[in-house]
């Protein structure tokens, strides 16, 4: 009794200590947000659009900047070059039909800096990379994005996401994945140097992941990381593509955690069976 | 010398020998423990085994770990995480033993305090318990470092900045603390050293220490209780077990040891595998940063209370040091803080039991607040529970006082 007794102290006082320094402190520490949102109510919704249309619209105005490897049209230059160029290499477009949500899309066709929520980075003095295309039609901005999205594969896997979704800024050197935008000349662009997200699955955990890739403003108020406009599908995607890299033995250790839990309550029972015969000479 | 014979086996060869059979009686099977005892009893063999799988894991993190600031962060979090086999499994059985141990030496520490038993003959087992706590802490945080992770960082400059603040001698004191005027290469190379040769070598001493300074006072029990250990002991040997109130190390108290330990590492096995971040804290796999500073910096959750202790005096930082200087060593003097001869379970004594639990629930506001965002009514909480920290050592001498008056006047 005495036994049980001491057990139930020693448990309240270090829930309670437990209670304080984890649930308690980290949540005043980073205070919940919003829930990422992934259906892009501040675009417009768009007519459906013409793919015939929207080819001649993309080959003719995307095409000096952007590759679309699929299609035949290759880099007008070389990273490097449009680096120096643009501040960062301009995305392939292949797959951008697919991995971002059309709404976004269609937004930052045409307002980049408004549909990536970095108004307080570019500026007309500062102009973004890449002019909005604010003076086409809704039609024309929908055919174009209806264009994207019928040359899309839509089977893409989690790297393929990574690599033309993020790795134009960042790396993921445990997976041998380098950002296509030299270091020093991304740095410069951004204002500072895009870390490599190789263990950002443990160090912010994929919750965080999902909420801060779908709005970084929301979690890092200030930042030049873009809102990316992925598909809540395509954003999974990417996350779990970290946690198999940054976390790679989680599968290993979760199986044999579990052995090893049921190995160690027999052992207990045993040892208590043991405890009791010894210990009934002595009482 | 006594007449070496042809021996009838190992164990009468190693008898003659190293005298193998007098000394399994002196360590085990007639090395007398009170019967009196509860659960609480078990966690010095606790610690005995969470220290074994520091030592066992961390020789094979040693293995493939670098101790150079370029090569550190990849050599945990990639090599030992993801490349060798069954590396991750060493890292988080060691991390986590490493934030439960301190848990268990917590336990182990105010089960001493709560039944009187750093008094009374036992002043040296309690001196070198509190020393064990020392070099653990020194060992903790050297350990922390290692991983060179941002808190790995900026834990290294906040605490080793602490030093500065000592007169005369501080500014070269933390540069020779450091090795550089800021924490770099030559501080990860020396806390390595640290880490994986002096302090276990350190403790490892202090343990023998502390094992021994147990023979002559023996183990207390839960009512405090003077016992004649050799002549419970011959009644146990006559037969007469159920009416001895001793018990021999082994096999009857090693069975219920085996018994809580065993019970003891399923929930720390549980927390190996799934539940590791209060002892791998996800900040510290960002590499060190130098040129950015974390939004909070907090060391791990078994220092809060005594970084609270500094903080506390948030108007002064001399103040703090001073402070957190005291409460570093101020353990140490319990023996001789309590005035009273009196040993026995705190309920049993009415003003101690008090003080017992003020000083508890001031550890816990601490702890806490010692996590917390020093800012608005936290500082002030943090100070009040500082300053009831100091006034409750302050105060305990004319408690037991009052107390052993009472007590004589009783006799």
């Amino acid at each position: 009794m005495r036994d049980l007794k001491a057990l139930i102290i020693v448990a309240i006082v270090t829930g309670i200590i437990y209670w304080g320094v984890e649930p308690l402190a980290h949540g005043i520490m980073h205070p919940p947000v919003k829930a990422a949102e992934y259906d892009y109510k501040d675009t417009p919704i768009l007519p459906k659009g013409d793919v015939a249309n929207g080819a001649t619209l993309v080959q003719t105005n995307c095409v000096a900047c952007h590759s679309i490897k699929s299609e035949g049209f290759e880099a007008p230059m070389s990273d490097l070059d449009s680096a120096n160029s643009y501040g960062v290499v301009p995305p392939d477009l292949s797959t951008a039909g697919s991995m971002y949500h059309e709404g976004f899309l269609a937004g930052f066709l045409k307002d980049p800096v408004k549909a990536t929520n970095l108004s307080h980075k570019f500026t007309d003095s500062k102009p973004y990379p890449m002019p909005g295309y604010s003076w086409m039609s809704d039609s024309d901005i929908a055919d174009m994005v209806a264009y994207l999205r019928s040359i899309a594969k839509s089977d893409l896997s989690g790297k393929e996401i990574f690599i033309d979704a993020c790795a134009r800024c960042h790396s993921l050197k445990y997976d041998k994945v380098f950002s296509s935008t030299p270091q020093d000349i991304v740095s410069n662009y951004m204002g500072s140097t895009p870390p490599d997200v190789s263990m950002m699955i443990k160090s912010r955990g994929a919750k965080y992941l999902h909420t801060f890739i779908n709005d970084p403003q929301k979690l890092l108020h200030g930042t030049a990381m873009p809102k990316v406009g992925l598909t809540q599908e395509a954003e999974k995607k990417v996350v779990d593509y970290m946690e198999s890299i940054g976390d790679s033995k989680k599968e290993e250790r979760e199986s044999l955690g579990v052995k090893v839990i049921i190995f160690t309550i027999i052992m207990t029972i045993f040892a208590y069976l043991w405890k009791v015969k010894i210990w009934r000479d002595v009482h | 010398m006594a007449e070496i014979k042809k021996a009838d086996g190992l164990v009468d060869w190693l008898d003659q020998r190293i005298a193998l059979r007098t000394l399994t009686k002196v360590l085990l099977t007639e090395y007398w423990i009170p019967k009196n005892i509860n659960f609480l009893w078990a966690m010095g063999v606790v610690l005995a085994v969470l220290f074994k799988i520091l030592v066992i894991s961390g020789i094979f993190l040693m293995m493939y770990y670098k101790p150079d600031i370029n090569l550190a962060f990849d050599s945990v979090n990639y090599t030992i995480m993801q490349e060798v086999e069954y590396g991750w499994l060493w890292r988080h059985l060691h991390a986590v033993a490493a934030s439960a141990i301190f848990l268990v030496i917590y336990i182990h520490m105010f089960v001493a305090i709560y039944y009187g038993s750093y008094k009374r003959g036992r002043e040296v087992i309690w001196l070198t318990g509190m020393l064990l706590f020392m070099t653990f802490s020194a060992a903790g945080f050297s350990g922390y470092m290692l991983p060179w992770g941002q808190m790995s960082y900026w834990a290294a400059a906040v605490i080793t900045n602490l030093f500065g603040g000592i007169p005369l001698i501080g500014e070269e004191l933390v540069i020779w603390i450091r090795g550089n005027f800021v924490v770099a290469d030559a501080t990860l190379t020396r806390f390595f050293m640290l880490h994986v040769l002096l302090l276990p070598l350190a403790i490892i001493t202090i343990i023998a220490l502390h094992f021994y300074a147990l023979r002559v006072p023996h183990v207390n029990n839960q009512d405090g209780e003077i016992l004649d250990f050799d002549a419970e002991a011959d009644k146990y040997k006559a037969g007469n077990k159920k009416e001895s109130k001793v018990i021999p190390f082994w096999p009857v108290f090693l069975s219920k040891d085996i018994f809580v330990l065993s019970a003891f590492l399923v929930g720390y096995f549980y927390l190996t595998f799934f539940h590791f971040n209060f002892a791998m804290d996800p900040i510290n796999f960002d590499p060190a940063n130098p040129m950015k500073t974390p939004a909070h910096i907090y060391p791990e959750w078994y220092f809060l209370w005594s970084y609270e202790v500094l903080r506390g005096f948030f108007f002064s930082s001399d103040l703090g040091l001073v402070a957190f200087g005291i409460a570093n060593v101020i353990f140490l003097l319990l023996p001789w803080l309590d005035r009273s001869p009196v040993v026995a379970p705190a309920h049993k004594r009415k003003g101690f039991m008090i003080w017992f639990w003020l000083l508890i629930a001031d550890l816990i506001v601490l702890t806490i607040y010692g996590k917390l965002p020093p800012t608005g009514i936290n500082a002030w909480i943090g100070f009040v529970a500082s300053i009831t920290f100091l006034a409750l050592f302050f105060a305990l001498p004319f408690i037991t006082k009052a107390e052993a008056k009472n007590a004589s006047k009783g006799a």
